[in-house]
This record gives structure tokens, sequence and C-alpha cells, in this order.
């Protein structure tokens, strides 16, 4: 029985081990403590490399966001799962994609980096990973309500091919690093924007990582959506493998700080870290998957997933912008303001393209 | 009689939940899935089967049609 057990999930298996490993190991090679991959803010840092936001610390083209799309590619290519789709409710994945993006820069992390906030030693991960799995499961009432973005349509293969078209325009940049006279290409020359492995090391790290997770389908946020909804432990082996590989690694590594006071890129504000995940946590839910899963998704050629990518870019700009990214001091001025209306704005969609909204609906009628 | 159901174009994880709620309500008998990428097969393949159904795919024009019985 054990054998069938770790025979069926093998592959999720040694995702989860190879994420956490190579996670643990581009840190000690140089992506900042705790965020060997965090998508959330790999992506705003992406924002920050291109002027979208000017906070001089968090400025850098990460070419694992890059590498994680084009393995992503490889393997839908390969396998020939290469689909190009669009047209399911594309503006409402902009703004869960957007509303996601607040939440985890109050809390500092995505939920891969919540994971590997946690087996770094980060007590205030706890919070954390208590607020995505609350998220999650508000999102899954809805989902158990009827909730539904709509079915998309299959298109024009070059609709597909954008994000990735996308990402190879960010690699060009990344290697030639243009110096335009606005300031553009930005690139952090302290903090952690200035922290980062080996480019083609990063690169090619993120390319395997996205192959593997494209054939698993591994998603951290699907990973306690099953669990709860369908008694699916498929994906949690996954996450389980990932944090132990992590754990692990940590140690040998010697990464491992336990503690809650001056943890790398974190603050204390535990309702925060708890209420930003709450809201990164809906905001994946009700758009179908993680950061992570949406970059793999945008690599095979699902444009509503690269419309959520893109809405996460852009509300990292607003995050910043509007001082609503949380320091090492604590949530930023408009961080739990933005938190708050995020919610709001998440449960409004979730009520309104669930049954229960849908009666509301037909009852007017 | 056999039943179907078409979960082309939803995205994860209304298909699997789709089809689970079917077979719940079925109990027993055929039921045909239309399905358009590859996480849903899966998805739907490893819930079926856990729950003891026989899952049969068939490729067809880079989509499956699954035919789930007991």
């Amino acid at each position: 029985m054990l054998k069938e057990f770790f025979c069926f999930r093998k592959y999720i298996i040694f995702t989860g081990v190879f994420i956490g490993i190579s996670a643990t190991v581009l840190q000690k090679l140089g992506n900042p403590p705790n965020m060997g991959i965090c998508v959330a803010c790999m992506e705003r840092d992406i924002a920050g490399a291109l002027g979208l936001h000017r906070a001089a610390v968090v400025q850098y083209i990460r070419p694992e966001i890059i590498g994680m799309v084009f393995g992503s590619l490889i393997a839908a290519l390969i396998f020939k799962e290469f689909k190009a789709r669009s047209g399911s409710a594309p503006l409402v994945r902009f703004v869960l994609g957007f509303l996601a993006m607040i939440g985890a820069l109050v809390f500092l992390g995505c939920p891969w980096r919540t994971l590997l906030r946690l087996v770094g030693g980060d007590g205030s991960a706890i919070f954390g990973l208590a607020g995505l799995v609350a998220g999650i499961w508000i999102g899954i009432l809805f989902i158990r309500s009827g909730y539904n973005l709509g079915r998309n349509q299959r298109t024009y293969p070059l609709v597909g091919w954008i994000m990735p078209l996308i990402m190879m325009g960010l690699f060009l940049l990344l290697l030639f690093r243009p110096q335009l006279p606005s300031g553009a290409v930005f690139f952090s020359s302290q903090g952690p924007g200035s922290q980062h492995a080996p480019l083609f090391i990063a690169l090619l790290v993120a390319m395997v990582i996205g192959f593997l997770a494209q054939r698993t389908r591994f998603c951290t946020v699907a990973a306690v959506r099953d669990v709860i909804l369908i008694k699916d432990t498929y994906l949690f082996t996954g996450v389980i493998s990932l944090l132990l590989a992590a754990l692990v690694s940590n140690l040998i590594l010697k990464q491992f700080q336990p503690g809650f006071q001056n943890q790398p890129i974190a603050h204390t504000n535990q309702w925060w870290n708890f209420g930003g995940m709450v809201l990164a946590g809906l905001a994946f839910t009700l758009a179908g998957g993680c950061p992570g899963r949406q970059l793999f998704l945008s690599g095979e050629g699902d444009a509503d997933a690269a419309v959520f990518v893109l809405g996460m870019i852009a509300g990292a700009a607003f995050v910043h912008n509007f001082a609503a990214a949380s320091s090492a001091q604590g949530p930023g001025l408009w961080g739990p303001a933005s938190v708050i209306a995020g919610l709001i704005i998440c449960l409004v969609i979730g009520f309104s393209m669930s049954d229960l909204g849908k009666k509301k609906m037909e009852d007017k009628k | 009689m056999n039943q179907s159901i078409d979960v082309r174009g939803l995205s994860c994880p209304l298909p699997v939940v789709a089809v689970r709620n079917k077979l719940l309500e079925m109990k027993k008998g055929i039921l045909e899935v239309l399905v358009d990428t590859g996480t849903s097969k899966d998805n739907i393949t490893r819930m079926a089967t856990s729950a003891g159904w026989k899952v049969e795919i068939r490729e067809e024009s880079e989509e499956y049609l699954m035919v789930i019985s007991k």
C-alpha cells in the first residue's frame, strides 16, 4: 500500500523536493533570505525594474519568473498540451491578481515564500499560513455555491504565445540591461533587489521547475483546496515534500534561524500577516491557483492566467506607489485599508459570480 | 442510460467538482465526460478511480472523451 502511494505520487513528490532544495540553494547562491523563490516578490521586483514603481531596493528582472514560464512552455509543447485559450472573465482575473498581490505584499510573500519562511524558522509565517488557509476556505465556500468565472474558448495560437513572448522581452532586457534617459531599466544597488543568484543558474533551475510543475500540475493553493473540497491529497503531498526538503536543506546550509524577531524581509504584526494572506488566499482560490500555477498555465497557452499575472505586476506597482507595502517595521500606511478593501471586492466577486448572486439576478428579472 | 457532462473551458477545480457531484448523484452507471485540458483529465481520473469508478480515456482532436463507469 505504501509502495502504491509513492509510485502514484513519485513525480509530485520529486517536484516538491526539487523546488524545496533549489529554492534554498538559490538563496545560498545570492537570492534574498527566505526568498529562494517567491513569485509575488519576484514579480514585484520586475515591476520595479520596469519603473512601474520606484522603490529603489526592490528592482530586478528576476530570471526565475521567466524560467518558470519557459519551462512550462517547453513541457506543454513536448507533451502536446499547449493550447491557446482565453475569455474566462479576464478583467476579473486581472483584478484578482491585483488584489492577491496587495495581500502578499502586506504579508511579504506569496504561498511559496510562506512555506520557505516557515522552514527558514520565521515564526510569523505561521500566521501567514493560517491566513492563507482561511482565505482558501472562504474561496471554497464560493466554489461550493457555484462560483464560476465562465468557460474559456480556444483561440488563435498567437494569443497563447503572448506571455512567453513578454517573458522573452524581459529576458532580453535582463541580458542587455539598456539604460534609458528615464533611468530604466532599474536595477537595485542595495536591498533585496540587489541580491540574486547567478542569472543562468536561476534561469535553468526555474525552467526545470516550470517543466516539472507543468507535468505534475503543482499548485500550493490547490493543494489545500483539494484536501478540503474533494478529499484529494495528491498536490498536498507535493507541498509537504517541498516543506521537508527545504527544511533539511536549510539545516544543512545553516539557513534555519528559528524565532519571530529580526527575521529577514518580514514583520511581526501578526494581525496583518494573517489578514494579508486571507486576502491573497481568497484571491488565488477565486482565480483557480497559486501565483506559480498561474505562471505555468500562462506558459501552456492560458491567456486568462497570463492576465492574472499582469494583474499581479500592476498590483505590485500600486502597493509600492500607494504606501501599502509592508516593511520590517510593519504594514505600510495604507496596507491595512487596502487589504480590507481587497477583501470586500473579493467577496463581491465571489457572491455575484456564484449561484447566490445569480439567484438574485434571476429574481430581479 | 448513459449520462454525459461537458466541462470543456471550465477553470480548475470546477471540472472535477462537477464530475464528482454527478458521480455522487448517479452512484453507478456510465458517465461520459468531455474534457479539454490534461489537468482536468488527470484530476477527474484521480478522483474517480479513488472512488472506485473505472475510467477509460479517448483522445479526440486535442480533447478527451472520458468514459467513467461502475
